[in-house]
């Protein structure tokens, strides 16, 4: 026990005092935080407004387009002069123009949009929703309904809710979707990146020939474990890391941009206004729904299936790792078989997203292989206690079997030099005592 | 000391230690002969634990080999040498003694003790990989007799060393084997095994041909050749001169009987004797004489 600790702490600080280490920690971070600071920058710069000039012959539309929205002004001029649309833009240094024609029968005779260098689709889509309600509501006056009427009708809205029954609470299944991705392809990402960096660690040996120095002193399977269990340290460190260090730099995000300052703080005056007009009850609702998630179950959930997946490939690796020799090529043919079950985990995770309770999802949750990424996308839409606990017990099962088998061949291949083995002859060494 | 009783280990083809049987005393410098791949690393695999015998027991102080119970009383260097190179000297020698089970204060006492007396101080913070080939083997040797184990098995020890170091390192086995520690190493270079060890092991594709000490193996596989040179030509002797240089005659007898009335009829011819002395097979002659006859010593591999 003591001499697997040995072998724990090399791992880790080995790692750990690694530049590379010390560069991805960082640096992944900031360049999240920069990709976010960047798509976030160009999205404040972009609400520069287009300004629209209107000329409106049919006189409906007239004072009565929508003005709040961000990215576009409304300006009504008149056409007296017949002058060319070029001219009347820069005239009112406007950058689009709206021409209506008068009505005919009810309708307009035709409605045209201008622009140097063509129309962009938003604009056209705000032009034509804004028209369209203008001229809804008219065709409602001239029907002889009530102005405050056609408002309220406008204001009303259907809103969906959905609940859980057994736990009777609400669900919202955009939320589910979303902690069940997340958290499925963290545990897709940990099994790949720290399982090859085991496999790696296990290659560095066999070719440095130190594994035959030190099975002199432990079992082969305390410096298997001991790398193991050493990786998964340094990985869980990584990730403390960096969800403090992305937490903290969300903080610094508006002190870099301050067109964020508004939309991060919503409350504040200025957007009150745009605010206004998404139901508050909406936001309250993905608020809501954000607390009920049953957050003890699937940080538990997830902490259980991310080191019982990576356990259960890491051993995996670790035996392909003692296989190979020095050659690189080799060694991406070698981890086909381990990498397929990973990647057939990962599509069938995207499916149970969309529909958790089908028999595929519900497959791919009990099966060792796939159950720690795809479990992980149906918890949030709640799963049955059986089968969770089915799954984690053949989760446990499959980690002690395939850790037993790989331990075997790891304990052959470490020493084995030159050659390659074959299939046939690894599984030899599986019933070697 | 280590005591192996009908080891054998078989490999997915072949037989790579077939029946061996042998016995090291304490406190000896034990030579394991054979050629390349004769199975000289598969046997010391299996004294050190690494490998587990197909069949046979190892027994150490009279008890049976356990790993961790007799881990910390061996040191093992392996042929290919190992030590991870993007380490630094000093931790690793600290790691690798630890893992023999030997405190960090041991450990640090002991790294401190035999680099100063290797003068290897100011390695200590340098990487594996910046040193020399000869610097490294140094290195391993020094991790291998750090927690100061009873039994050194060291494989092809010399190997990449040169003669200045080699000289170092074979002061060190003989100050150790004085101390009482029980060396056994493997080489296919007689010349050192002749200069080094009393006692040897001869192995040529798994199985054991010859064992015993050094002086008693020659004298079994002498040929009562003879060196003789007088300052006169010998008459009579034609039968049995082998080789001849002027005076300077090699001769070969059918006893020793025939040697010593030679060296009569010499005295009786008055000649004058500058050198007269018998040549003793050197252990590299009983080698590939044993080796040769034995289908050219060159494993081979089973047609299947």
């Amino acid at each position: 026990m003591n001499k697997i600790w040995l072998i724990i702490q090399r791992e880790y600080i080995s790692r750990v005092k690694k530049k590379s280490f010390l560069v991805t920690t960082l640096l992944i971070p900031i360049l999240m935080f920069g990709l976010i600071a960047t798509m976030a920058y160009m999205a404040a710069k972009s609400e520069q407004k287009e300004a629209i000039a209107v000329i409106d012959e049919s006189g409906v539309f007239i004072n009565k387009m929508d003005t709040s929205s961000s990215s576009y002004t409304i300006t009504y001029i008149a056409d007296d002069t017949h002058e060319n649309y070029t001219t009347l833009l820069e005239k009112n240094k406007c950058d689009i123009l709206l021409h209506i024609y008068p009505f005919r029968n009810g309708l307009p005779d035709s409605v045209n949009i201008y622009k140097d260098g063509g129309v962009s689709l938003s604009a056209k889509e705000f032009i034509s929703d804004d028209m369209n309600t203008i001229y809804q509501i008219k065709q409602m006056q001239d029907e002889g309904i009530d102005k405050d009427k056609i408002d309220s009708i406008n204001n009303s809205s259907i809103r969906l809710k959905s609940f859980d029954l057994k736990n009777n609470q609400e669900t919202s299944s955009e939320i589910a979707t979303m902690i069940g991705y997340v958290t499925g392809f963290l545990i897709y990402l940990v099994i790949l990146i720290y399982g090859m960096g085991v496999m790696r660690g296990v290659m560095e040996e066999k070719t440095n020939r130190i594994a035959e120095v030190i099975i002199s002193s432990v079992r082969p399977f305390q410096l298997m474990m001991g790398k193991i269990v050493g990786i998964a340290l340094v990985g869980l460190t990584q990730f403390l890391l960096w969800l403090i260090l992305t937490g903290s730099l969300q903080f610094l995000l508006p002190l870099f941009i301050p067109e964020l300052r508004q939309a991060m703080h919503p409350s504040s005056a200025a957007d009150m206004d745009a605010m206004s007009k998404v139901p508050t009850s909406e936001l309250a609702g993905i608020f809501n729904s954000l607390s009920n998630q049953h957050w003890s179950l699937i940080l538990s959930c997830f902490l259980f299936y991310f080191l019982g997946g990576y356990f259960l490939y890491a051993a995996m690796f670790a035996a392909v790792g003692s296989l190979v020799n020095e050659d690189q090529q080799e060694a991406q043919q070698m981890t086909i078989p381990i990498t397929m079950p990973i990647i057939l985990g990962f599509f069938i995770m995207t499916s149970a997203i969309k529909d958790p309770n089908s028999t595929l999802a519900i497959f791919g949750s009990m099966f060792p292989l796939t159950s720690p990424i795809v479990m992980m996308a149906r918890i949030p839409y709640g799963v049955p206690a059986w089968q969770i606990a089915i799954s984690m017990l053949l989760l446990v099962a499959g980690f002690v079997l395939m850790t037993w088998l790989s331990a075997k061949i790891y304990r052959t291949g470490i020493l084995m030099y030159g050659k390659k083995a074959s299939w046939k002859e690894v599984i030899k060494w599986m019933r070697y005592r | 000391m280590l005591d192996v009783q009908h080891l054998k280990k078989q490999y997915a083809t072949q037989k790579a230690v077939d029946d061996i049987s042998l016995s090291v005393k304490k406190g000896s410098i034990f030579g394991l002969l054979g050629p390349n791949g004769a199975g000289k690393s598969s046997l010391l695999r299996m004294i050190t634990g690494i490998t587990l015998p197909d069949a046979g027991t190892i027994r150490l102080h009279g008890e049976p080999f356990d790993l961790i119970k007799h881990s910390p009383l061996i040191g093992y260097m392996p042929e290919e040498r190992g030590l991870y190179k993007k380490m630094k000297v000093g931790e690793q020698a600290l790691y690798l003694g630890q893992l023999k089970g030997l405190s960090k204060i041991d450990t640090l006492r002991n790294i401190k003790y035999w680099f100063d007396k290797l003068d290897m101080q100011s390695w200590k913070n340098k990487k594996v990989e910046d040193l020399s080939k000869g610097m490294s083997q140094k290195l391993q040797f020094v991790i291998t007799i750090l927690h100061d184990p009873a039994l050194l098995i060291l494989d092809e020890p010399f190997s990449g060393l040169d003669p200045v170091n080699s000289a170092v390192i074979k002061d060190e086995i003989y100050a150790l084997a004085q101390k009482g520690t029980t060396i056994i190493f493997s080489t296919h270079r007689m010349e050192q095994v002749e200069e080094i060890c009393r006692e040897i092991a001869l192995v040529n594709k798994g199985k054991l041909i010859l064992h015993g000490s050094v002086a008693a193996i020659k004298e079994d596989f002498k040929q009562n050749m003879f060196q003789l040179e007088v300052d006169q030509a010998i008459q009579g002797y034609e039968k049995n001169i082998i080789a001849q240089e002027g005076h300077h005659y090699t001769l070969r007898f059918e006893n020793n009987e025939e040697a010593t009335n030679l060296l009569s009829y010499c005295l009786a011819q008055q000649l004058k004797i500058k050198t007269y002395s018998e040549i003793l097979p050197s252990l590299n002659d009983i080698f590939i004489r044993l080796v040769e006859g034995d289908n050219g010593g060159v494993r081979q591999f089973d047609s299947n």
